[in-house]
């Protein structure tokens, strides 16, 4: 039995967390949960089946899909939905996907833009959802630093960093008018080390491109591109390689670099963090577009 | 689904060991506030840089950016780090609270980085909510200067127990024991009328990295601890109160028929299987049957745990009331006093009724009267009685901070914030543009002789109006409905 009446950061961060997520389910009438598929889904996915214990979450996960996703992606969560007993909406910007819009043809910006941000912003209106979850971290970026836990975005769903709302103790303002939304983070004050504490305390499953394994590669402009298809444009195809690598994110396959390592558990896959010295979204193409590039897709829209 | 964290142990055990040993970790949140050239992103930037969590490909960026905009010369311009957003880049000055992360082998810690900006005051209100420690830092070449008093006053409004006053660019005075010797009887003169009860003050050089991790050489006559070193070590145990078990009930969990569990985060104190509770404002009782969470039931819960509790007999709670120990009773009723802080840039309306949110529950409520309005930087009263404001200089304006009454439409549950910060603190949402315009801390309870406001509720007499009995459970469902949404109706049967 706990004497000291102290909790560790894990648990202190996991009762933060159940807090802000069942103060969503008692507060707005259509919340979902963003699911990513990445690890800090994973994580967030187990603090809301805790939150509802021994109940079911009363709230769907949504994924929107840019079709250009890791097949094991699509696996995984199809798996996890099905025996974790989820509702789960799968959402994709289907006129752009048969106009044949994806990273090769069109480059990473308007791939992203279109397969990403507009997907999302037309699901949430498809659903007219009041409140939507996402995974987001504050130590992942910069900007992502100063967002609240509670984030109001306005009828078009844009994000004005100037005029946040005050956060004090754990009382959120939860009041919007019609059209409008509040993305939520519960994750907001765990850090990359906590995520991976946390998966492995609690043998929470995450898709297996995490972990080493020997896998095809191209060199794309310096980063290592795994073909998961036979979407691979004809000039790269020769220049396949096998090389034991693996995902520090997840994302659309041509936009999501691997790395050499041979961190096949998640000990090593900390101990290799912890002695790296690249921080994990130097692997994500799309911050390279331009400075300050994810400000600017907060501000319209996207996570 | 894989997961394959069980295999090749054995020959990772140093690092499991790190991993065990990381688990254990306590968490401490702390603010920090300076004026802009105190140098605190700097402080802030070092502690980060040096507890090698600043990774290298961000280091590149940094060592382009400072050539390029960098203010500090020669240096590294560790402020860089942390300004992230571009219009705070533009104007050379942090504009909200940031949240930075470090950890050390002994700590993890959140810092809450808010400027020191004269119009940002509510930023600092915002970022401290939370935070254990403050860290206030001042120029060793100005020492404490007004908006040092303010940062302390907010600190010390926000019932944060512990300060560190920073001393930095000691560089710039020689590390003369003099300059500090003075700053700090100046400031521990000013901090005893506030009631802070602890405080430490350290000497250092953010920029060159005195006294920030390492004790410095060049201050032979400090023997106190480094920043990280007092960081690490500072004892602020659970702040929380653990004596008044105070339970808001924030969701009912109902999977099926033979579950009825209230879901919620322990306010304060403590509860155990076998507790008789107290329901508000019901006064049913009964006895705590278990404590659910997904990893199994629970012997006790505390402080800031997020539980599900299951009481013996089947009375009916909702979201917005509380379970506490029948011999323990919280402060109940309709109107109080409280220190308000406004955070709005549409001036307080005495006229309008806002919605008020303590614990999880919501209901309106109207400024009855403002007893004094605070001078921060001098802490003088400024009242209507004093001659100091009128009529027209009263209502609270962004910033300002005072004392008001206020006067809620329905029973509210509280405690003064001093005793207990989760039940004696609430915020103030505009009804029309739905910002969070105020934030308040309870100071004490008023009662009704003391309003000076018709604060009767509308009345709803079933009889009366001729309506039979058969319709009162409907009826009595809607009012509930209603007060739950902040709107008070008594209902006469």
């Amino acid at each position: 039995m706990n004497t000291s009446y102290t909790l560790s950061h894990l648990k202190e961060l996991e009762a933060e967390s159940i807090h802000i997520i069942r103060e969503v389910a008692a507060e707005f009438e259509n919340p979902v949960m963003l699911y990513s598929i990445g690890k800090d889904s994973s994580v967030m996915v187990r603090l809301a089946e805790k939150a509802f214990a021994p109940g079911k979450v009363p709230f769907p996960l949504m994924h929107i899909d840019s079709k250009w996703k890791f097949k094991e992606m699509i696996r995984f969560r199809d798996e996890y939905a099905r025996t974790h007993d989820w509702r789960l909406i799968v959402e994709s910007n289907e006129e752009a996907f048969r106009a044949g819009v994806g990273p090769f043809t069109h480059g990473s910006k308007v791939h992203t833009d279109l397969m990403k941000t507009q997907a999302l912003l037309q699901a949430l209106d498809k659903y007219k959802f009041d409140a939507a979850f996402g995974g987001a971290r504050r130590d992942e970026e910069k900007s992502r630093a100063k967002e609240r836990i509670f984030s109001f975005r306005n009828e078009f769903h844009q994000w004005d960093p100037k005029h946040q709302r005050p956060e004090l103790w754990d009382l959120y303002n939860t009041r919007i008018r019609k059209g409008e939304s509040i993305r939520v983070f519960p994750l907001s004050n765990w850090t990359e080390l906590d995520i991976w504490q946390y998966i492995r305390l609690e043998q929470i499953p995450i898709v297996p491109l995490y972990f080493a394994k020997e896998r095809p590669v191209v060199n794309i402009d310096g980063q290592l591109i795994m073909p998961d298809d036979d979407r691979l444009p004809e000039k790269y195809r020769d220049k396949i390689e096998r090389k034991t690598i693996r995902f520090r994110t997840l994302g659309c396959w041509p936009l999501t670099g691997a790395i050499e390592s041979e961190a096949d558990t998640i000990e090593k896959i900390v101990e290799e963090m912890m002695t790296t010295t690249k921080s994990e979204r130097t692997t994500r193409v799309i911050d390279f577009d331009q400075e300050a590039s994810m400000e600017e897709k907060k501000r319209e829209g996207y996570f | 689904m894989s997961n394959p964290h069980t295999t090749n142990k054995m020959s990772h055990l140093s690092i499991k060991e790190f991993l065990d040993r990381d688990e254990e970790k306590d968490l401490l949140r702390f603010l920090t506030a300076g004026s802009v050239d105190d140098g605190k992103s700097t402080l802030i930037g070092r502690l980060l840089y040096d507890s090698k969590k600043i990774y290298e490909d961000q280091l590149d960026a940094l060592q382009r950016d400072s050539k390029r905009i960098g203010n500090a010369g020669e240096h590294i311009d560790y402020a860089l780090l942390l300004d992230g957003l571009k219009a705070e880049r533009e104007q050379g000055i942090t504009i909200d609270v940031a949240y930075r992360y470090f950890s050390t082998n002994h700590r993890k810690f959140i810092i809450a980085d808010t400027p020191g900006h004269e119009q940002y005051t509510r930023n600092m209100i915002t970022g401290g909510s939370t935070a254990r420690l403050a860290i206030i830092l001042v120029d060793a070449r100005t020492g404490v200067i007004t908006q040092t008093r303010r940062h302390s006053y907010l600190v010390s409004l926000l019932g944060i127990g512990h300060i560190v006053l920073a001393v930095n660019k000691m560089d710039l005075v020689d590390f003369s024991q003099e300059v500090f010797r003075r700053i700090v009887d100046e400031y521990r003169a000013f901090l005893e009328q506030l009631g802070v009860p602890d405080l430490q003050c350290i000497p250092l050089s953010a920029l060159d990295g005195d006294n920030v991790v390492e004790k410095s050489a060049r201050t032979p006559w400090y023997d106190g601890p480094a920043l990280l070193e007092y960081l690490e070590t500072v004892e602020t145990g659970n702040d929380a109160n653990l004596q008044d078990f105070r339970y808001p009930v924030q969701y009912v969990l109902r999977p099926h028929l033979d579950f009825r569990g209230f879901c919620g985060k322990v306010a304060s104190g403590i509860v155990r299987k076998g507790d008789e509770v107290l329901a508000l404002p019901s006064g049913k009782r009964s006895r705590v049957k278990s404590i659910v969470t997904y990893d199994g039931e629970i012997e006790q819960a505390f402080p800031p745990m997020s539980v599900t509790l299951t009481l013996e007999d089947e009375i009916d709670v909702s979201r917005g009331e509380m379970l506490v120990h029948p011999g323990n009773l919280p402060m109940t009723g309709r109107h109080f006093e409280a220190m308000l802080v406004w955070m709005d840039e549409e001036a307080m309306d005495m006229e309008k009724s806002f919605f008020l949110k303590q614990t999880t529950n919501t209901s309106r409520t109207r400024i009855d009267s403002i007893r004094y309005k605070v001078d921060i930087n001098t802490l003088e009263h400024l009242s209507i009685e004093n001659g100091r404001l009128d009529a027209k200089s009263l209502p609270f304006t962004l910033n300002q901070i005072g004392r008001v009454v206020l006067t809620s439409s329905k029973e509210l549950f509280f405690d003064p914030y001093r005793t207990n910060r989760s039940t004696g603190s609430f915020i103030l949402i505009d009804p029309i543009t739905n910002n969070t315009c105020a934030v308040g801390m309870v100071l004490n309870q008023v009662t009704d002789k003391e309003v000076h406001t018709d604060a009767s509720l509308p009345v709803l007499d079933l009889p009366r109006l001729g309506i039979g009995p058969e319709h009162y459970e409907a009826i009595g469902r809607a009012v509930k409905e209603l007060s739950r949404q902040g709107i008070a109706i008594e209902l006469r049967k």
